[in-house]
């Protein structure tokens, strides 16, 4: 609804709008700025900024204490992995719902989301000593595994709502045409629902990256990602504020990045059906 | 119009994720009940036996129960409440024409993209800290003693913390419906002389209902199980002033290593999750016509 | 999307391919993210060229998130770990319940008789060495020299509490953001009840008598906890009821408080180069009340083999290899004698050059005053000195530390916060079975 408005009005939205998106971003950016401080800068009374002293020490410290490229790698394939298989099984059951909706179609969208209801910390023993009967302790393909049926129910409304708005005549068109099921797929759906299914994908990545229950709790060294990097620096010993600051910077950055340059794609992507 | 073979296809294709979903549900919530009947605690496993109700007694006798439950709901509601009216403003401001959009937009959802153990970490330690923090800095800048946020008002400074997680979330979503209200209507509303107020309650606000339905729904699924910022803050503390039920059951599951009462807490909570889902549906169900 | 499908696979080929080649048998080592553990993973080269075959995978976890993961995997059997770091709570109860191997057969250079008394018998079960000590602590208080020569006042070596109340007056400068004493507040068994659970011994307080009754409503009790938060609440820090070891570690080197009542272990850390007050700390023993007992503790961080390792003899050599006296020869070379791990053998406190690290004696006349199986002033029926070794503390001491930390937050009486704790550790000795 972006509407003409006269010069005076925009420089105060303007001026409005930047001040609250950047007290709204200002923790992320006050960590960074803390990150490369010396610790005793970071927590000088008054709070310096232009006179502190900055340096990179903590981290190469934080770089030394732990292997980071591990944990990075770790969240890379869980949290990519786990969409991956989520779309691939939440595709075809989205489309079904989408275009041949029977009657129970909503009660069960409205299951799967309520199979999230349940805490995690519920189930928690319940689960973990499943993972380790089942040999998927501690492994990527269990935590894939995990976080992927943790999202599925989101992936699968999300997916539902897109191609719910795809017009059912191009459907029928394409089977006029004699497509079959799989070409109607392939060629006619998927890449009208190519956008939804990119933002799709973005979230479900970003929800699985910032995971922090399972991935601590069903987890030891091998398929450890990076909440449990940061977990080991919660308490270190002594003054930890820039330390911590800049393990939590290197936890984040990677998602931080991602995001903003595909915020184009999360923005116009997020609707959840909510836009008619 | 559709065939028999395409409902069989179309239940075929729906078939592996509704499976995968009820097993992951059901196996560990039928475990979960078993062993809410169980005297089980993780350090003395040579005492396990049933124990009948013992364990939904003592949970629900607990002086911690109710509170925890009152805390759940508050913040659950606090951050709903919080994150949908701060977050249609922002919209509102935001979808304005503004310079630097883009930017200004990376700006607001950054929060989304933090997890939550780095956001609470973040929170308590450089902001909130009575000595340390910025707002204690503050304080003093002005003379004033610090406020003591994680002693004096633990479940306000929680509240607090995952609704600068969430907005961004709520934000979004109804930025995105804002961005989908044409422009001509809201036009002829102003030019039959309507003000801001009664085009934003008459034209702007039944628009965005769809949305904030949404939100509402999505956030409650995510935030009846907030843990990990607790944790990482207050520890359910001071006391169990910022216990939750979830945290009342990990204290549980973690403290005392009682799976038994754990899961009768567990029980409880699912038991109030759906509730929750059920007044939910009742209440918004009807502006998602899924 | 492929490219980084390839790479996982190229790099799963890799793995494949490497542990075919050596052969070398891999451990699993889950250590607490203390500073001596981590100097430790600094130093692996040299076990590693005396164990060419041998691997060490590891798991740093904050202490709480290590406690959680390690317990759970042990009680359930889950053989995710071939070396635990614990504490002297958990060895006496695990030993018992049989989930550690006993480690009698080191090799003659560990020389187990090196080891001090009070903590060799803190992790010995049915006379089986079942832990070794990494490092040992025990309790005691760090004081500003600057602060107390300001305020005219000298810190004795042996304290009472009226002292240290003196010395908090004293030391308390609102002006400067000073407070005079800083103390756990955090509730939590290992936080605020490790403190006041060793600062009620020497009040003559105890948790159980000989029959396992709750004893929080006797007036021992009642003179603890008033003691503590009169203290706390005119010269402790504002919020502390939120500030355990770490956050008073913090403010201490910040030049923030003038006492703090801890672990010996910290002395390196308040002295270290973190330190803005590094050379005004002195030492003292903890405080007591002249009824025999003092308000200090014992812990010491040890290393364990579960019964459920395969790898019993790998992790026997990195034990060996981590806790004798070759490893504190080591750390000194690289690091200086004062980041040699304390605490846990007597030939370290005989040597020479150790003994001119300033916290040296304090922190091994602390370990020696402290007696687990005798902690109190009257009798008790269990082990412990800030604990109570039974598989239940966990989960009472966790509860009383909310309780008393509720009062420190000023939302509780001292009174109200005693009778909660007695009726709810009353409760739950009912339900465990000690008490009718």
């Amino acid at each position: 609804m972006a509407r003409a408005s006269s010069p005076r009005r925009m420089i105060l939205t303007t001026l409005a709008a930047w001040g609250v998106a950047l007290l709204i971003f200002f923790p992320v950016l006050w960590m960074i700025l803390t990150s490369f401080k010396t610790e005793a800068s970071a927590v000088a009374n008054p709070p310096e900024l232009l006179s502190a002293s900055w340096t990179l020490e903590n981290y190469a410290e934080v770089w030394a204490r732990s292997d980071y490229p591990r944990f990075f790698w770790n969240s890379v394939v869980i949290s990519i992995g786990s969409t991956l298989l989520g779309l691939a099984v939440a595709i075809p059951a989205a489309w079904a719902m989408a275009f041949v909706p029977g009657k129970r179609t909503k009660d069960l969208l409205m299951w799967m989301l309520s199979t999230k209801m349940m805490p995690a910390v519920a189930v928690m023993i319940p689960i973990y000593l499943l993972f380790q009967r089942l040999g998927l302790f501690d492994t990527k393909t269990g935590l894939i595994l995990a976080l992927m049926l943790m999202n599925l129910p989101i992936i699968t409304w999300m997916l539902y709502t897109y191609f719910k708005e795809i017009p059912g005549e191009i459907l029928e068109a394409a089977r006029m045409d004699g497509a079959g099921l799989r070409s109607e797929i392939l060629y006619v759906l998927t890449p009208m629902a190519l956008p939804g299914i990119a933002s799709t994908l973005l979230l479900n990545v970003i929800l699985a990256w910032n995971e922090a229950f399972w991935t601590i709790t069903l987890t030891t060294t091998k398929a450890a990602p990076l909440s449990a990097f940061i977990a080991s620096f919660s308490a270190p010993q002594g003054l930890f504020y820039a330390k911590l600051s800049a393990a939590s910077t290197m936890a984040i950055a990677p998602i931080l990045i991602l995001g903003w340059f595909s915020q184009k794609q999360l923005v116009r992507g997020l609707t959840f059906g909510a836009v008619k | 119009m559709s065939t028999h073979s395409t409902r069989l296809a179309a239940r075929l294709m729906v078939a592996p994720s509704v499976i995968l979903l009820f097993v992951w549900m059901i196996v560990p919530l039928a475990m979960t009940l078993y062993y809410s009947f169980r005297f089980y605690r993780l350090l003395t496993p040579d005492r396990t036996r049933w124990t009948s109700f013992d364990n939904y007694t003592w949970f629900l006798n607990s002086p911690d129960f109710w509170l925890a439950i009152f805390n759940t709901l508050a913040l659950v509601g606090g951050v709903l409440v919080i994150t949908v009216v701060l977050g249609t403003l922002i919209a509102l401001l935001i979808d304005q024409p503004v310079k630097g959009q883009g930017v200004l937009r990376i700006l607001v959802i950054a929060p989304f993209f933090v997890m939550p153990p780095v956001a609470a970490s973040i929170w308590e330690n450089l902001f909130m800290h009575p000595q340390n923090g910025l707002f204690a800095a503050f304080a003093r800048g002005f003379g004033a003693q610090p406020i003591l946020f994680l002693e004096n008002y633990p479940m306000l400074s929680v509240i607090g913390i995952v609704s600068w997680e969430w907005l961004p979330f709520a934000t979004l979503i109804l930025l995105t419906a804002l961005q989908s209200l044409s422009s001509e209507q809201l036009e002829a509303a102003e030019m039959d002389g309507a003000g801001a107020v009664s085009r934003f309650r008459h034209i702007i606000l039944p628009h965005l209902t769809r949305a904030i339905t949404v939100v509402i729904l999505i956030q409650t699924i995510f935030l009846l199980g907030i843990f990990g910022e607790i944790f990482t803050t207050t520890q359910g503390g001071p006391g169990s002033a910022s216990t939750t039920l979830p945290y009342m059951i990990f204290k549980q599951a973690i403290a005392a290593k009682d799976i038994g009462r754990a899961a009768a807490g567990g029980i409880i909570a699912v038991i109030l999750a759906n509730i929750v889902a059920y007044f939910l549906m009742r209440g918004i169900g009807k502006n998602l016509d899924a | 999307m492929t490219v980084s499908l390839r790479a996982l696979m190229g790099a799963t080929a890799l793995l494949a391919l490497s542990g075919a080649a050596m052969a070398e048998t891999t451990i699993t080592v889950a250590t607490v993210n203390n500073g001596d553990m981590i100097r430790m993973q600094g130093l692996m080269d040299d076990f590693y060229a005396k164990n060419p075959d041998i691997k060490v995978e590891w798991v740093t976890l904050e202490e709480n998130v290590l406690r959680q993961n390690v317990t759970t995997d042990i009680a359930t059997g889950g053989g995710q770990y071939d070396v635990l770091t614990i504490g002297t709570y958990e060895v006496p109860i695990w030993g018992k319940q049989g989930w550690l191997v006993s480690l009698n057969d080191l090799p003659a250079e560990y020389d187990v008789d090196d080891l001090l008394p009070a903590i060799r018998g803190g992790l010995t079960v049915d006379g089986n060495l079942m832990a070794s000590p990494f490092y040992g602590e025990s309790s005691m208080v760090m004081y500003r020299t600057d602060l107390m020569e300001a305020a005219g006042l000298t810190m004795p070596d042996a304290p009472t509490w009226a002292d240290i109340e003196t010395a908090a007056k004293a030391m308390t400068n609102t002006e400067t953001g000073v407070y005079g004493v800083c103390l756990r507040g955090k509730a939590g068994w290992g936080e605020n009840m490790a403190f006041l659970t060793a600062m009620s011994n020497s009040f003559g307080a105890r948790w159980f008598d000989e029959a396992w009754m709750p004893q929080f409503d006797q007036p021992e009790w009642k003179a603890t906890l008033d003691f503590y938060l009169n203290l706390m609440n005119n010269y402790g820090p504002p919020g502390a009821s939120n500030n355990g070891f770490n956050e008073n570690l913090t403010l201490f080197q910040q030049g923030k408080c003038g006492m703090w009542i801890d672990a010996t272990v910290a002395a390196s850390f308040v002295t270290g180069k973190d330190s803005t007050v590094a050379d005004k700390v002195g030492f003292a023993l903890a405080p007591d009340n002249g009824l025999g007992k003092r308000g200090n503790w014992l812990w010491a961080w040890s290393l364990a083999i579960p019964a459920s390792s395969q790898k019993q003899d790998a992790a026997k050599a990195f034990i060996n290899w981590a806790t004798n006296k070759d490893y504190l020869a080591l750390v000194a070379s690289k690091e200086g004698w004062a980041n040699v791990p304390p605490g846990t053998r007597s030939s370290l406190y005989a040597n020479e050059e150790y003994a001119k690290v300033p916290f040296a004696k304090m922190t091994l006349d602390s370990i020696n005053s402290a007696d687990p199986n005798a902690p109190t002033v009257k009798p008790v029926p269990y082990v412990g000195v800030q604990f109570v070794a039974i598989p239940e503390f966990q989960g009472l001491g966790t509860t009383v530390g909310e309780i008393f930390s509720a009062a420190l937050a000023g939302q509780k009486t001292a009174d109200e916060a005693l009778a909660e704790a007695q009726t709810a550790v009353t409760d739950e000795m009912k339900a465990s079975g000690y008490i009718q």
